[in-house]
Parts: structure tokens; sequence; C-alpha cells
């Protein structure tokens, strides 16, 4: 196991960020998420327009992974469509699980590929994806 | 008898084994220890010379294996120092046998308007069967509070535990603070309000000298894989008088006297409450295990485990940026040390650590109404068995300052 894939820059950057840790003050959904193993409990909040992400934040604690997992997702997510949402949430849970075909759609992921390297660590999982499973509630409990 | 570690890790193959390409550094003891090779060896032998069901075969193995079984018991009502072998139930874990307390006991006994009282700091396990208990019964939950020593002190004690109180359910260690509780006076002003006293040995049994007499415990529970045995068998030591009077906690072969097609009378102690097959192969394995410690001595643990978590404890407070939950006091506690690093999410630090070969427990360690009482969402823990040495304190130590480093800490 190598910490030097996992604790990147860029991770420690997020996690510690705090751009997209706010309340919205117009939010049309909201989901809390948490992983009772390890204390990760975030809430996350989606002004959601014509089906579409208007503005995107989260709340909360949690390990580095989950807290930069989200604000990594909040990034991507603002200004796509519902649709495209989800797109991005199949393809984030593939590269996790290890069931990608082919990497050409890890592009789509910004900067959120910075977690691929998760996928070689069973016990931690659960962090990356937590953000992302609590967006699918969210949306599903908004529509 | 000198104690010598490094003799005694001989015994623990699971601690010569390199992990990430390090050598294993087992900290979270806690949770559960590894086992000896006179325990691997014991279940071996009982596997290949005396394997049957107990209780019920004629034949020559299943009288070898009722013989294993029956001695493990009166193994472990030794250790404890029950009255007699009809006081100890073989469990499958502590979980077990705190489940069969609350409903085969606590859903009798306890009514409406009744209180049960139990400590901020319970394991899930001696907390939630409670709350089915009090759900179900209309009683009350109390909960004992601690000082900012993470102590219990006499006066929340007497105040809490009153004549309206039914059942007191306490562990006898804490598995987060590492507090040990004053059972022994809990019991005693418990008794004088008439409430009956149930003890979670979980967390003390491997460190301490638990005699269920002294402590005048009327339940005592606890599990084989915390105390140097295998998985999968428990204990649940019970006042004779009191295990009489309840009901069977499961139904089936082996607890039955006679059975006819509408009705069936119960087998006497212990039977009662050991319904099925039982783990023949775990009692062996514990009953080993308390051979083993008892040859070492508990005593001598004891001084071992308490200089390896001074030293710890010392040598963490002096940075600035680490956090100690559970008292400083020696007296006070146990070798179970939850801490908290600036900045660093207890689940982040567990996982750099075990790239140094360091195993630790990170999370709220089944006690959530204790992490919201402190305001804390998770600690990292480590706990020390007889097994830890000066040396691999120091690799933890070592270790926690490239925890910072990797998570962008200067130090
Ligand atoms: C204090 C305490 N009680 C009960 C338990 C439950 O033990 P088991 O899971 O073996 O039933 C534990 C285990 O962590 C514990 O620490
Ligand atoms: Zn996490």
């Amino acid at each position: 196991m190598d910490l030097s894939a996992l604790y990147t820059q860029i991770i420690l950057e997020h996690s510690r960020s705090t751009r997209n840790k706010r309340q919205l003050t117009c939010a049309t959904c909201k989901e809390r998420g948490h992983n009772p193993s390890c204390g990760d409990d975030i809430t996350i909040e989606l002004q959601l327009e014509d089906g579409r992400v208007v503005d995107a934040a989260f709340t909360g604690v949690g390990c580095a992974i989950s807290q930069a997992s989200t604000s990594m997702m909040i990034d991507l997510i603002k200004g796509k469509t519902t649709g495209e949402v989800a797109q991005l949430t199949d393809t984030f849970l593939a590269m996790i699980r290890q069931e990608l075909d082919n990497d050409s759609s890890l592009k789509n992921l910004g900067e959120a590929v910075a977690l691929k390297g998760i996928s070689q660590m069973p016990a931690r999982v659960k962090c990356a994806v937590l953000a992302w499973h609590t967006l699918q509630e969210a949306i599903k409990t908004g529509a | 008898m000198g104690f010598s570690v490094h003799e005694i890790r001989q015994d623990f193959p699971a601690l010569a084994q390199s992990v990430h390409g390090k050598p294993l550094i087992y900290l979270d003891n806690a949770a559960t220890t590894q086992r000896p090779v006179q325990v691997l060896e014991a279940i071996e032998r009982y596997n290949h010379f005396a394997n049957a069901n107990p209780h019920r075969g004629v034949h020559y193995l299943g009288t070898e294996a009722t013989r294993a079984y029956e001695q493990a018991r009166e193994r472990v009502a030794r250790f404890i120092n029950a009255g007699s072998r009809k006081e100890v139930i073989f469990t499958r874990n502590a979980t077990e046998a705190l489940n069969l307390v609350a409903f085969a006991f606590g859903l009798a006994q306890v009514k409406a308007g009744d209180e049960i009282v139990l400590c901020i700091s319970e394991h899930h396990s001696n907390l939630v069967p409670w709350q089915q208990i009090a759900r179900l019964t209309g009683a009350k939950l109390k909960y004992l509070y601690l000082d900012e020593e993470f102590c219990l002190t006499h006066k929340e004690i007497q105040a809490k535990i009153t004549d309206t109180t039914k059942i007191v359910a306490i562990a006898q260690m804490s598995n987060v603070l590492g507090t040990i509780y004053p059972v022994r006076e809990i019991a005693g002003w418990a008794h004088s309000q008439g409430a009956v006293v149930v003890v979670d040995a979980a967390q003390s049994i491997p460190h301490q000298v638990v005699d269920v007499q002294a402590l005048d415990a009327d339940f005592l529970v606890f599990s084989g894989h915390k105390i140097y045995g295998p998985m999968g068998i428990g204990v649940l030591y019970g006042r004779e008088e009191l295990l009489r009077e309840m009901p069977p906690y499961q139904f089936g072969g082996d607890m039955i006297e006679y059975v006819e097609e509408e009705s069936s009378t119960f087998a006497p102690l212990p039977q009662k409450f050991e319904a099925g097959t039982p783990n023949v192969e775990g009692a062996v394995g514990l009953a080993a295990a308390l051979d083993y410690v008892e040859s070492i001595g508990l005593k001598q643990i004891a001084e071992h485990e308490r200089n390896l978590t001074a030293y710890a404890l010392e040598e963490l407070r002096k940075l600035r940026w680490v956090r100690v939950h559970g008292p400083l006091d020696m007296a006070q506690r146990g070798p179970v040390i939850s801490f908290e690093i600036e900045g660093c999410h207890p689940h982040d630090v567990a996982t750099i650590l075990d790239t140094y070969g360091v195993a630790v427990r990170a999370g709220h360690h089944c006690a959530q109404p204790l992490m919201n009482y402190l305001k804390i969402p998770a600690s990292s823990r480590v706990s020390f068995a007889l097994y830890n040495t000066k040396e691999e304190v120091d690799v933890f130590l070592e270790s926690i300052l490239n925890v910072r480093k990797w998570l962008g800490y200067g130090s």
C-alpha cells in the first residue's frame, strides 16, 4: 500500500478546503449520509432547477478521504444535469469497484480520479463512496 | 519465575509475521487478542481425538467430548471463582451472554416504571439489549455520567442507583477510555437498594483477577477471544438461585428433560441455557487460554501492561497535538488508550499506522452514546496485551509523528 498515492497534495487540499463547506440558502434537497463504522458524517445540499444542479454544498465531519471525495464531487456536479450527474456517479463507483471496462470515461471525473487508488484499500472504500451514495439519495428524494 | 516478554512472544505465531513489509505490531488487543500455540494445539488435539456431540453420544468419542466440555466449564468456574459449575453457561460471546440475561432475566423481572442503570461508556452490547427491555417493559433507562477524569464518583453512583433501580449493568473496564469502574462498590450500593448487578467483564478479564464472589456480581459475562482464546465462545456467570428461577432463553435439543407432544420440561442448570450442539472446541480452547494466563500469572501480566500503558501515556502527553480520552491516573485505568491527533481523523491515523505495521483501532468503538457525550465523532485507540513490548510502543510513537507528516503537518 502506497501512502503517497493516497494522501496526495490534491486530496489533502480538498480535505481541508472550506470552499464547498457551507449551507445553501435555497436548497431544494438535502441528504445526510454516514459511515457508522468510522464516524464519517456528511450532509449534502443541492439546489436543483429544471433538472440541473445550480448549486451544491456540504457540511459535516469525517476522514480526509471522505471529506476530499465530497469536496471534489461537488466541484464536479455543479452546473450538470441530473442525467449527467447519474452518469458521473456510475463512473466513479465503477472506478472504485474496479469495474471500468475502459479508462476513457475517467477523464470526466476531473480531480476525483485522484481517488482511484482507494480501490486497492477495501477498508477505506466506504469513505470514498459515501458522498456519491448520499448524492444519489439526495437526487432521488428531490426528484 | 520471571516474566520474559520475549519468551512469551515465541508462543504467539501470529506475532511473527510482517504486514506491508514491516514487522506486525499488534495494538488492537481490546478488539481481540492473538492466540498462543497452547490454545491452538488444545483445539487441534480435541479435533483429532475427541470430536463428537457432548451429552448425547454413548460411544467413546461422545464421552470424551462431554469430558472435555465439562472440564472446560470447571476451568472457567475456577478462574472466576464461581460457587459451582452450574453457574457457568457457555455462549457464543459476551454479547450473547448479555442478551441472555436481558431477555431471560430482565424481561421477566422488570416492570413498567422500574429503572435500569447503565454507564454512559457502555459498549453497545451492554446497552442495546437493555434499551429493548426498557422498550418492551416500559422501564426507564438511566445513565451514570463521568467526571472530568473520566471516572464515576460515589455521588453519581448513589444519586442514580435508587430503590426504583431493578438492574445495574456496567462494564468493569471501558473499552474506549480504559477506566476501571468500582464494580464492587457499585454492587454493594446496588444490592442495598434491591437491584441486581450485571458485570460486563469483556475488557477486564485479561488484565486483572476477576472474582465473581469478591465482586458480589449477580451476573458476569466475557468473551473467550479477548483473553487469548478462540472466537465463538463466551461465558455467562449467574448466581445459581437467579439462574434457577429464569425461564430458558432458547429452546431445542440439549436443554430439555422430557418432551411430549404438547409440552416439555427443561434440563437442570447449566444445560437449561445451552440449547443445541455447543462449541466444544471453543470451550476447550478457552480453557487452554485460561491455563495459559494463569501459568504466567495475572499479577505479572497486569504489571507488564501497566508499565507499557504508563510509558505510552507519558510520551503521548508530551505531544501538544495529541489529546488522550481517559484517566491519566494509572490507579483508575487499564491498558487501553484512546486518543485524538489534532487535524487528523482517526480513520486516516489507522490507515497510515497500518502501513508502518502498527495495528490500531479507529472509530466509535461500539460506544456511540459515549462519543456523543464526549462530543467527539471518533477516536483512535491502542490497547496492550501481555506480549507487547516497550520497543513496539516506541515504533508506535515514532509512527504517529509520520501520521502528521503524511497529512501535511510539520510536526
Ligand atoms: C466492554 C465490552 N463489552 C462487550 C463486548 C462485546 O464482545 P463480543 O463482540 O465478543 O460479544 C466488547 C467487545 O468489544 C467490549 O469491549
Ligand atoms: Zn472514513
